[in-house]
């Protein structure tokens, strides 16, 4: 079914992505690769030169996927309390003697965790430290993290920021990225539709209308693809791997079929950075779609 | 009774009397006619007396092979107080498990009795077997006369007919309620023992109705059969013939006709038993029982329980080798099975079994006579369950009978001699049977001739109709021809889910975000379950319980906390009606055109067909017309949902929730095309909308029933028992809750539907309501009521004879209330009492003359979805093709009806009372479609008006507001809270104007509207009428509405208008407060809002083209990452690359398309950081030969900052900023410098904010010599330095 879609639609800025869908052997040999990558410029540089034929931007996404989970799997180990007084202390120990090196960062790339994560991890203990009672809360925090020169320490403040511009993967500045993403590529899809003169609503146009799970877009007049009904289109600005179709499939996409349709799955995940074959997702916009009042077909390629 | 079937068969008293007497146009005391018993009392002894009748042909004898069936009732002719203690030996009690009695009417209740049946030590005991009953002295002398004290009473004790349950107390009743349902289950689970297989489905197969329980004694030897009681007042009235009721689970009791005591204290000077006077009138025959049948009956000691098990056992298994050898012809009844067809034979005729033959019928006239009466029981609906009685006549039809082997000869021959009329063995052969069969079916005709096609056609097609009445084939081929009804495919179910209605389901409508969140998670956790249900629910040891339960309950205790119950019943209920209303049965979608298929192939290739599918498939036994109530398909899933949350407060509200709608849908006006007077005139016409009106109806009806099922399971479900509980209990219960209010008050619905008319709407869903009773239920004033209201229904609802009630109408409600009546919950004392005379003068005081009823509303197709149980009636035909029972699902095919439009009453009428009527008056004159397509019409251009003016002139008021509170806003010293209302109250004021716009609206559409949907040949002055009708009802309902709740609209839209506009001018406000803070301040923020507010729409002529957000953030992230290090040697920019970069921001920055404020702020704040570590000479850069190109750059930020809104330029002022700009070189500190007084200069940075930030260089701890070196290089700019105390004036000075 992914064979039929067209994947030569490339988004504006990516002009020259020439093949998004990758098979999922070679997802493996990615995923397998990007396993001892720290999420540093310097190891995307090597991702990028390992595998050359893939856009850096699809590359980037299958990384950040794979490296979140990572995350979310060691997670419980770096969060225990001894683990993170240990890493503090040794934050403070290395400050005393060589202050001027990347302290943080390379503790991070030591202990296997993300940097924008150790940075925050050390700065709530700094403040716990700093202030005992009161405790930091979340806003404070998340304002450091954001705003190192915030933080009271000026050497801290340095090494966050270290930490915080280069992750890759955490970070607010990753956040607000892949927030923009996010924008755009709905931006993008709807062009598409406004393109191929389907009628739709948006998210914006469906919450005002009270709608509480939305998707990113309900057809006001259902199209086929590929002989499938499709009656809403969520867009993933994210790479379709199994792990992460399942994962919206519970959270979200069921919710979805449970207030808004009439169809089952009647909808279409596009993964617009790319995606596995044969997941039910589709990458791009589809060449072909019918539609109730007229049958031809479009090609929007 | 007795003596009454007697002297018609003996000719004494004229058939046609009797007719006329069970008609109801007799005279009891007419000379002809010299009986005084009622018709209650004879009709169900008729039943039994064909029930036993037919026992030796219909059944199969496993366990008593050798034992002739008259035998025990040549008993009767005999001194039975010495004898019946012989009969009862375990052999002749298993004997005789054949046949259950139907019918136990109770017209009195003797306290005695009732006293002495709780004296028995076997209350409430369901373990004890029918045997060991009878082996106990004390079971009969507890409660009854000590005449009866003998052996022979206990042994009708434990099998028990007719007659014995009429005088029997309610809970006994109750009880064999309760078992046959018990052994219903039993009936199902026994069917699917491997080894027994064959025997066991012989069992069920011929035990359709009533008479299932006892195939499940036989099947299920090993499970303990229940105590009996009897009473034996009324033995003589009633003489138990021979039909045994036994409990489900016994073993076979002899069903052999019970010699009749004679009750000492009989109440009436009736004659004395006709079984005593019998014998004198009859010829002087010795008993044709040899006396060796007697004496080794004789011989049989009461065995134990536990022997007599045994024995069963081995009986059974002997039977099964013996059924599976073709060769040998055993002495037993022989009924269509399997075993017919594994032994090759082409289609029905089974080699073994006697093909009947019209020349070997003995008996004929009596037959007549018999099937006469019989005939005249079913169209007077004197019979509980008319559909039951058919399918006993077809099971007659398909009997294989006694093998012609000497013993049934024997036994022929034996029951033609018989002194006894009564005695005779009318239908003791299979030839007889058919005869009897076809006879009936003949007289019953019309009844036949409405069943489905594909029972027409094998009925038609069975050889046996072909032989005794080619007549009969004919009309049956006939009818087929004529039957129109079609099956359709069934679309395949999804979930299909409730739609999302902002108007009941949005955050508005809860009392927090929090219940609001809850209860969605709550919904996609229900689908979830729902889907889970689906997927696995069929597979084996799943069990919802088990795999669902502790999550249910976490559900619903959730909800609970949220307090979000009446939006997930909403839910709850709309996904039961949008799931269940069909008959959808899971997965039975591949039966089902299976079953068609084989229909429509005919007999003969069904036959061949079946064989092939009895080898790939199990079969699946008939479960009889009258299956226990069941929840099929998905409603299971909510059946179990329901038990398993076991949740008042849920249940409250489905209650509640429930009530509501099914009033509601009783309250459906149907319009049907016989209100029409131009019917006729418009065929085509006429049948779509009468196809309309129906399948609205059926909508309605099938909805209704399903409603009330559950409303019926939830609220009877707190009383439901596995058992029935003991006599004081359910006193106790009975007075508690009498004094309770029913759920719903079904007594008051029922008349007002008799009233008006509308029974065929209301008794369907009542009764499926009523069939959820627990088993106190009916024993309530109330409820009892309520079925003696369906019971006076339906024996009123004679078929073919209601005038003007339409035939299907009429059959489905007697098919309902049939089913009810056979239903193990139904009191089966009630269906024969004489009693409830008193609502028939009520019923019939009936003061609509035209109503639902009278419509021709119900089709086939909704006959069979209503009653599937109608199936049955194809399912034995085929089986006897096939020779073996069907497989076949379901047949019945749904409609998929659509949700009814529900018509709410037009409001304010009663103003224009005049006019009004004047419409209606119009309206009557015109086809129904008029009226409907102005009403439609009306509601539409109503809604659509509404509609219109929230977007438009609501829209407008709200913006014109808007306007004038950002105009009063800019004023000084507003109250905003003033304002806020000030400016509410005028629009309100101005909403007042919507009636108006409403009214223009609706006279500018809605004659349009109704031109175009009517027909062009519409007279001109009906057409106007219509238009103005029209006109003035959407003008009223839009006004209605309007006037109610423009107000409460126009304040909610200002609320969030107002909420808007508080919002994006934050600052503004605040700014107030904050007066002396400084005019630079005031003017960025100023300045910000106004960016943001213009950068809202792109430079005109912009083509969107510019770099995405996301890319160039990436890159700076880059240069960043860069700069804060670390980095390797060679990762340098050029100034070449940052310009560019810049440039790149500088565009995205400026199309408004895609960028978020967000990502505008964090772009900004990049270029901001970027320039800082620029100045501070973090960042490499290529050092060019042209010199120091960085003020050039930093020239370009300047540009691109006065671009845009509100750069965080307070970065440049921070601490590590300073710090860094320290450590730097000079020139770079000079570049510093020049970007400050830039930004100053520019506007971009308050002058104010530089001099709050300078103070923070003197807290750092600097090397002297540095700050010396700053010093010189601020005073060389001419700016203030940080060690100045007053910088104010040092800034006053700069200026």
């Amino acid at each position: 079914m992914m064979d039929s879609v067209s994947s030569s639609s490339a988004t504006v800025a990516d002009k020259s992505v020439k093949r998004m869908q990758i098979c999922r052997a070679e997802y493996r040999v990615i995923g397998r690769f990007v396993e001892q990558l720290r999420p540093t410029r310097q190891c995307m540089k090597t991702l990028q030169t390992q595998f050359p034929h893939l856009p850096p931007s699809t590359l980037l996404s299958i990384f950040s996927q794979e490296y979140q989970k990572r995350m979310k799997r060691s997670m419980a180990r770096h969060h225990a309390p001894d683990v993170i007084k240990e890493y503090y202390q040794r934050y403070r120990s290395e400050a005393k003697t060589r202050p001027a090196a990347p302290l943080l960062l390379e503790l991070a790339n030591q202990v296997d965790l993300s940097p924008a994560l150790l940075a925050r991890l050390i700065v709530e203990c700094f403040l716990e430290e700093r202030q005992a009672s009161v405790g930091a809360s979340r806003h404070v925090l998340n304002n450091m993290l954001r705003e190192p020169y915030l933080i009271p320490d000026l050497l801290l403040a340095k090494h966050v920021e270290q930490c915080t511009v280069n992750d890759c993967c955490y970070g607010p500045l990753v956040d607000c990225i892949k927030h923009a993403i996010g924008l755009e590529h709905e931006d993008l899809l709807r062009d598409k539709l406004r393109e191929t003169h389907l009628s739709f609503l948006d998210e914006n146009q469906l919450r005002a209308k009270g709608y509480d799970k939305t998707p990113d877009i309900i057809l006001e007049v259902p199209i086929a693809v590929d002989g499938h009904i499709v009656h809403w289109i969520e867009s993933k600005a994210s790479f379709g791997d199994d792990h992460s179709h399942h994962t919206y499939l519970n959270e979200q996409f069921w919710s979805y079929c449970n207030s808004l349709t009439q169809v089952p799955v009647p909808a279409v995940k596009l993964a617009v950075i790319g995606c596995c074959r044969s997941l039910g997702s589709k990458y791009g916009f589809p060449s072909k779609v019918a539609n109730l009042t007229r049958a031809q077909n479009w090609n929007i390629a | 009774m007795a003596a009454l079937l007697e002297s018609l068969l003996l000719s004494k008293v004229e058939l046609s009397e009797a007719v006329l007497w069970l008609r109801g146009q007799h005279v009891c005391e007419s000379q002809n006619f010299p009986f005084k018993f009622s018709k209650e009392e004879f009709v169900p002894f008729l039943l039994n007396f064909l029930r036993d009748q037919s026992s030796q042909t219909l059944t199969h004898g496993p366990t008593t092979p050798a034992k002739t069936p008259s035998t025990s009732r040549s008993v009767r002719t005999q001194d039975f107080s010495d004898r019946r203690g012989n009969k009862s030996t375990p052999i002749q009690t298993s004997r005789s498990a054949s046949r259950v009695q139907l019918f136990s009417p109770a017209p009195s209740v003797s306290p005695v009795s009732g006293r002495g049946e709780q004296e028995t030590p076997f209350t409430g005991s369901h373990c004890l077997s029918g045997v060991s009953a009878l082996s106990s002295p004390s079971f009969s002398s507890a409660w009854s006369p000590a005449p009866r004290n003998t052996p022979s009473e206990r042994r009708s004790a434990q099998r028990p007919s007719l007659g014995d349950f009429m005088t029997s107390p309610p809970e006994a009743q109750q009880h064999r309620g309760r078992r046959r349902s018990g052994g219903f289950g039993g009936c199902a689970s026994g069917r699917q023992t491997g080894p027994r297989g064959a025997v066991s489905e012989e069992g069920v197969r011929w035990d359709g109705g009533g008479r299932r329980s006892r195939g499940v004694g036989r099947i299920e030897p090993v499970s303990p059969p229940t105590q009996v009681q009897l009473n034996f007042n009324n033995l003589e009235d009633f003489p138990p013939v021979g039909a045994a009721q036994s409990p489900p689970v016994a073993t076979k009791p002899s069903r052999r006709i019970n010699p009749t005591p004679v009750s000492a204290e009989r109440p009436n000077s009736k004659p004395k038993s006709c079984f005593i006077s019998t014998p004198l009138s009859l010829p002087a025959s010795p008993p044709a029982i040899p006396e060796s049948a007697g004496a080794k009956l004789t011989a049989g000691s009461p065995h134990s329980l536990q022997e007599e098990r045994e024995l069963l056992r081995k009986e059974r298994s002997k039977l099964a080798q013996q059924t599976s050898s073709p060769l040998k012809t055993t002495p037993v009844i022989c009924t269509p099975t399997k075993t017919v067809h594994r032994q090759g034979s082409k289609v029905t005729p089974d080699p073994q079994s006697p093909c009947p033959d019209p020349n070997k019928v003995t008996q004929k006239s009596e037959l007549d006579l018999l099937a006469e009466l019989y005939c005249t029981c079913i169209s007077e609906n004197l019979v509980p369950c008319v559909f039951l009685e058919l399918f006993f006549v077809l099971q007659l039809l398909t009997s294989h009978g006694v093998s012609v082997s000497e013993s049934g000869e024997e036994a022929i021959s034996f029951c033609e001699d018989s002194p006894d009329v009564l005695e005779k063995a009318y239908l003791g052969n299979v030839h007889n049977c058919v005869y009897f069969s076809v006879r009936v079916l003949e007289n019953q005709f019309e009844l036949v001739s409405h069943l489905d096609k594909c029972t027409l056609r094998l009925l038609s097609e069975n050889e046996r109709v072909g032989t005794f009445s080619s007549s009969l084939k004919d009309h049956l081929a006939q009818a087929q021809e004529n039957c129109t009804a079609k099956v359709l495919p069934s679309p395949p179910m999804f979930v299909h889910s409730v739609p999302f209605q902002p108007a009941t389901d949005n955050r508005s409508n809860f009392s927090s975000d929090r219940a609001f969140h809850t209860f969605k998670k709550q919904r996609d956790v229900f689908y979830g379950f729902l889907r889970e249900w689906e997927d696995s629910h069929k597979e084996p040891g799943w069990d919802f319980e088990a795999a669902l339960g502790s999550r249910v309950r976490m559900m619903v205790s959730q909800l609970t906390a949220a307090g979000s119950h009446s939006h997930f019943a909403r839910l709850f209920q709309k996904q039961l009606i949008q799931m269940c209303k069909g008959p959808c049965v899971l997965g039975s979608s591949s039966d089902a055109p299976d079953a068609d298929l084989l229909g429509m192939l005919g007999a003969d290739s069904l036959g061949r067909l079946k064989r092939l599918q009895q080898r790939l498939v199990q079969p699946q036994g008939l479960i009889g017309p009258c299956p226990p109530p069941s929840f099929p398909g998905h409603q299971e899933f909510f059946k179990c949902f329901l038990q398993t949350a076991s949740c008042c407060q849920l249940n409250q509200h489905l209650k509640d929730g429930l009530c509501q709608q099914l009033l509601k849908l009783d309250e459906v006006s149907i319009l049907g095309p016989d209100a029409s007077p131009a019917r006729g005139e418009e065929t085509g016409d006429g049948d779509m909308e009468q196809q309309d009106e129906k399948q609205r109806f059926s909508s309605v009806l099938l909805t209704a029933r399903l409603l009330a099922k559950f409303l019926g399971f939830i609220s009877f479900l707190p009383y439901q028992t596995s058992e029935l509980p003991s006599r004081d209990i359910q006193d106790t219960a009975i007075t508690l809750r009498s004094k309770s209010s029913p759920v719903l008050d079904v007594c008051a619905v029922l008349r007002s539907s008799v009233h008006r008319r509308r029974t065929i709407l209301t008794v369907p869903w009542i009764v499926e309501f009523l069939s959820m009773l627990d088993h106190i239920g009916p024993l309530l004033p109330f409820y009892r009521t309520a079925l003696c209201l369906l019971l006076q229904i339906y024996k009123r609802m004679l078929l073919g004879r209601g005038g003007e009630l339409c035939y299907m109408n009429q059959l489905l409600m007697v098919a309902v209330l049939g089913w009810l009546f056979q239903i193990p919950i139904f009191p089966e004392d009630l269906f024969f009492s004489t009693d409830p005379k008193e609502e028939v003068k009520e019923l019939e005081n009936i003061t609509s003359s035209q109503g639902l009823d009278t419509l021709p509303l119900v089709d086939q197709q909704l006959l069979y979805t209503c009653c599937p149980y109608l199936g049955e009636f194809r399912k034995l035909l085929a089986a006897f093709v096939a020779g073996s029972t069907s497989k076949s699902g379901g047949l019945i095919r749904k409609i998929t009806p659509t949700s009814a439009e529900l018509r709410g009453p037009s409001t304010s009428r009663s103003q224009q009372k005049l006019q009004v009527d004047l419409e209606q008056a119009f309206f009557h004159n015109q086809p129904p479609s008029l009226r409907r397509t102005v009403e439609f019409v009306a509601e539409r251009v109503g809604s659509n008006c509404v509609k219109h003016i929230k977007a438009t002139l609501v829209l407008e008021l709200v913006k014109g507001g808007e306007k004038t509170l950002r105009d009063s806003l800019g004023l000084e010293g507003v109250n905003t809270a003033k304002l806020n209302d000030s400016i509410c109250a005028q629009l309100c004021d101005a909403g007042m104007q919507a009636l108006e716009t409403a009214t223009r609206f609706c006279s500018e559409n809605a004659p349009g509207a109704v031109r175009v949907l009517l027909p062009l040949e519409t007279s001109p002055s009906v057409l106007t009428t219509a238009e103005s009708i029209t006109t003035r009802l959407a003008t009223e309902k839009a006004c209605s509405w309007l006037s109610a709740n423009i107000t409460t609209l126009l304040k909610r839209e200002w609320k969030s208008a107002f909420g808007r506009v508080m919002k994006s001018v934050p600052s503004s406000v605040s700014l107030d407060a904050e007066e002396g803070e400084g005019s630079s301040r005031s003017q960025q923020v100023q300045k910000s809002t106004s960016g943001l507010s213009a950068g809202s729409s792109c430079v005109s002529d912009c083509t969107h083209k510019v770099p995405l957000g996301s890319e160039v953030m990436i890159e700076i992230k880059e240069v960043l990452s860069v700069a804060v290090g670390p980095r390797s040697e060679e990762e340098a920019y050029t100034v070449h690359q940052i310009e560019s970069l810049l440039y790149r921001v500088g565009q995205t920055l400026g199309c408004r398309k895609l960028l978020s404020p967000v990502v505008e702020q964090m772009l900004l704040r990049c270029t901001v950081q970027l320039a800082c570590k620029l100045v501070s000479g973090e960042l490499p850069l290529v050092s060019s030969a042209e010199g120091n190109k960085r003020p050039a750059l930093l020239e370009k930020f300047l540009v691109l900052w006065s671009r845009t809104p509100s750069p965080p330029l307070h970065l440049l002022l921070s601490e590590p900023t300073l710090t860094a700009i320290f450590s730097a070189t000079d020139s770079e500190k000079t570049d510093y410098l020049f970007l400050i007084r830039q930004l100053i200069e520019r506007g971009l940075l308050g002058e104010e904010e530089v001099g709050t930030n300078w103070p923070k260089l003197s807290a750092l701890s600097w090397p002297e010599e540095s700050v010396e070196k700053f010093q010189q290089l601020s005073l060389a700019t001419q700016f203030p330095l940080p060690s100045l105390p007053n910088h104010r004036d040092i800034l006053q000075v700069s200026q």
